[in-house]
């Protein structure tokens, strides 16, 4: 049985709440249930949660079907093991299955992009390879206007960055 | 050296301090990392992680903050060790089921505990007693910014930190508090809190016990998104929430003395009764107990005694602890026995609660 909200993976939580005196019933994966906080039933209303499903609910039995072959080729991790555990091979498999990943990190966080905490290394990537953009910039309107000169103190500059970028890689 | 040598005793644990810890007893910040080009510990072979587990565990070793440190493989720690740490929350449930290829490194002062190979290839978390978020948050982030020098970790522009649940994505940040919460539960508002708290975003769940079971009324507080929210925003966000919890909790415990002081004073007489008296007693009923007892301290019922002495009754009567002390595999019926046993030499000197003495919290508006 998939799961009531991202109806992607294995459902592990089942739950029976009476609303008004009719019987509610819904199953959800185990990163669901956290993730609407219902690992503790007495903390939640059934009927806020049923009401809350519209979003995701429609979207994704359709490509179900075909994304369940995919597989990851870093390392061979298929859609249906994450249908059935709810957890990734490795991190690439967020690249190979980011279609059926987006709506169900929709429901789960705050937003979808992170804005958060980025590793030094990344950081000086990003403002290197801004930098090299630039240098090649100034090169192409250099050897526009033919100043010659100016393009060869460029080109040196570019080498130096694309060797900062290349040493600030990580390995 | 063994863990057991190691570890801090439960009485010295149970002396550390913090700003709000009658009723927050500790913070933790836990943050997940995972390595590039490498599967997450779950769907790895034996072998890939035995060889991470020997790339990351030196990398933590060397750390500056980790000076004096205790580190091992999870499959050189018995099941009683790895279970003590599981009752000190020094390790997750699921760490404590890991063997070849996960392992543990943990600081001298236990206020860093980083988990290799668990779900995802680092589990690093800082712990402080009381409230104090912030600063285990500036622990583990200065920790992981060392690591990540040495370390390559998966991490994208677009996502953050990549983990192997997608609950976890993004900063991979899970910050969490654990409440000691008897008035609110006592005065049975404590539902309400809960779904008041669920809806803001965060869990709340039992610490111990199963289900709907909240043991020792102790409870623990998280937030749910990691995606989307920086982590200071995420602090914030749980740290309003837990003010309002701390208030809460302290108006419940002024209304309880001030309207029904004879419900409050029944429930806490009868808690020392049997704690001091009993010559059998469950894990369970002994948690129960205790709780309303740190509640008696709270009030000023018992002078004299200090609150340390019931953390540390609360840790050493779990079933691993006791069974450390008494040596050997105890029976439970037997393990009951000496839990009482304890408990009742501990408490001997405690007097009888002095309800003339109640001193009821501020209320708050
Ligand atoms: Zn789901
Ligand atoms: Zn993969």
């Amino acid at each position: 049985m998939l799961c009531d909200v991202c109806k992607q993976i294995e459902a592990k939580v089942h739950l029976t709440q009476i609303v008004e005196g009719v019987t509610k019933k819904i199953d959800l994966c185990e990163a669901c249930s956290k993730a609407k906080g219902v690992d503790d039933p007495t903390g939640f209303s059934l009927a806020d949660l049923l009401l809350g499903l519209g979003a995701a609910q429609d979207a994704t039995p359709a490509v179900a079907e075909e994304t369940s072959q995919v597989t990851c080729p870093q390392c061979g991790f298929s859609h249906a093991d994450f249908k059935k555990s709810g957890r990734l091979g490795c991190a690439a498999c967020y690249e190979t299955f980011a279609d059926s990943l987006g709506s169900l990190l929709k429901s789960m966080h705050k937003g979808t992009r992170h804005v958060g905490k980025v590793p030094q290394a990344q950081k000086q990537t990003r403002d290197y390879s801004a930098a090299l953009k630039a240098l090649h910039q100034k090169l192409d309107q250099a050897i526009a206007a033919e100043n010659f000169e100016q393009a060869a103190i460029l080109r040196d500059e570019i080498k130096v960055a694309k060797h900062k970028l290349s040493e600030n890689a990580p390995t | 050296m063994s863990i057991h040598d190691f570890l801090i005793s439960p009485a010295e644990a149970s002396k550390r301090t913090g700003p709000h810890d009658r009723i927050v007893m500790s913070s933790r910040v836990r943050l997940a990392r995972n390595l590039t080009g490498l599967a997450f510990p779950g769907w790895a072979k034996k072998t890939e992680r035995v060889k991470s587990l020997g790339v990351i565990r030196p990398a933590v070793e060397t750390l500056p903050q980790m000076a004096d440190h205790f580190a091992d493989a999870m499959d050189n720690l018995s099941q009683l060790e790895k279970q003590i740490l599981v009752e000190r929350h020094l390790i997750s449930r699921e760490h404590a089921a890991k063997s070849a290829g996960s392992g543990l490194v943990l600081n001298r002062e236990e206020t860093i505990s980083v988990m290799i190979n668990e779900e995802d290839h680092l589990r690093m978390q800082a712990l402080r007693p009381g409230l104090q978020l912030k600063h285990a948050w500036q622990a583990i982030d200065e920790v992981d910014s060392q690591l990540e020098k040495v370390l390559p970790y998966a991490y994208s522009q677009e996502l953050g930190y990549l983990t192997a649940c997608p609950t976890n994505l993004g900063t991979g940040i899970r910050v969490s508090a654990m409440l000691h919460l008897p008035g609110l539960v006592l005065s049975e508002q404590i539902n309400q809190i809960i779904t008041a708290v669920t809806k803001l975003g965060h869990a709340v769940r039992g610490l111990y016990g199963e289900g709907t079971e909240a043991l020792g009324n102790i409870f623990q507080v998280s937030n749910q998104m990691t995606l989307g929210e920086s982590e200071t925003d995420i602090l914030d966000r749980i740290n309003k929430v837990l003010q309002q919890i701390i208030e809460h909790e302290e108006n419940a415990r002024a209304t309880l003395v001030e309207k029904k002081p004879k419900v409050v004073f029944n429930h806490i007489g009868r808690a020392y009764g049997i704690l001091a008296n009993a010559h059998s007693i469950s894990s369970k009923e002994t948690m129960n107990l205790l709780s309303l007892m740190r509640l008696g301290i709270d009030l000023a019922l018992f002078p004299g005694i200090e609150r340390a002495l019931v953390d540390e009754l609360f840790l050493t009567t779990q079933p691993f602890h006791l069974q450390k002390l008494f040596g050997d595999k105890l029976a439970p019926e037997e393990r009951d026995l000496r839990r009482a046993d304890m408990l009742r030499e501990r408490l001997q000197d405690v007097k009888r609660p002095n309800y003339k003495n109640v001193v009821p919290p501020p209320m708050t508006e």
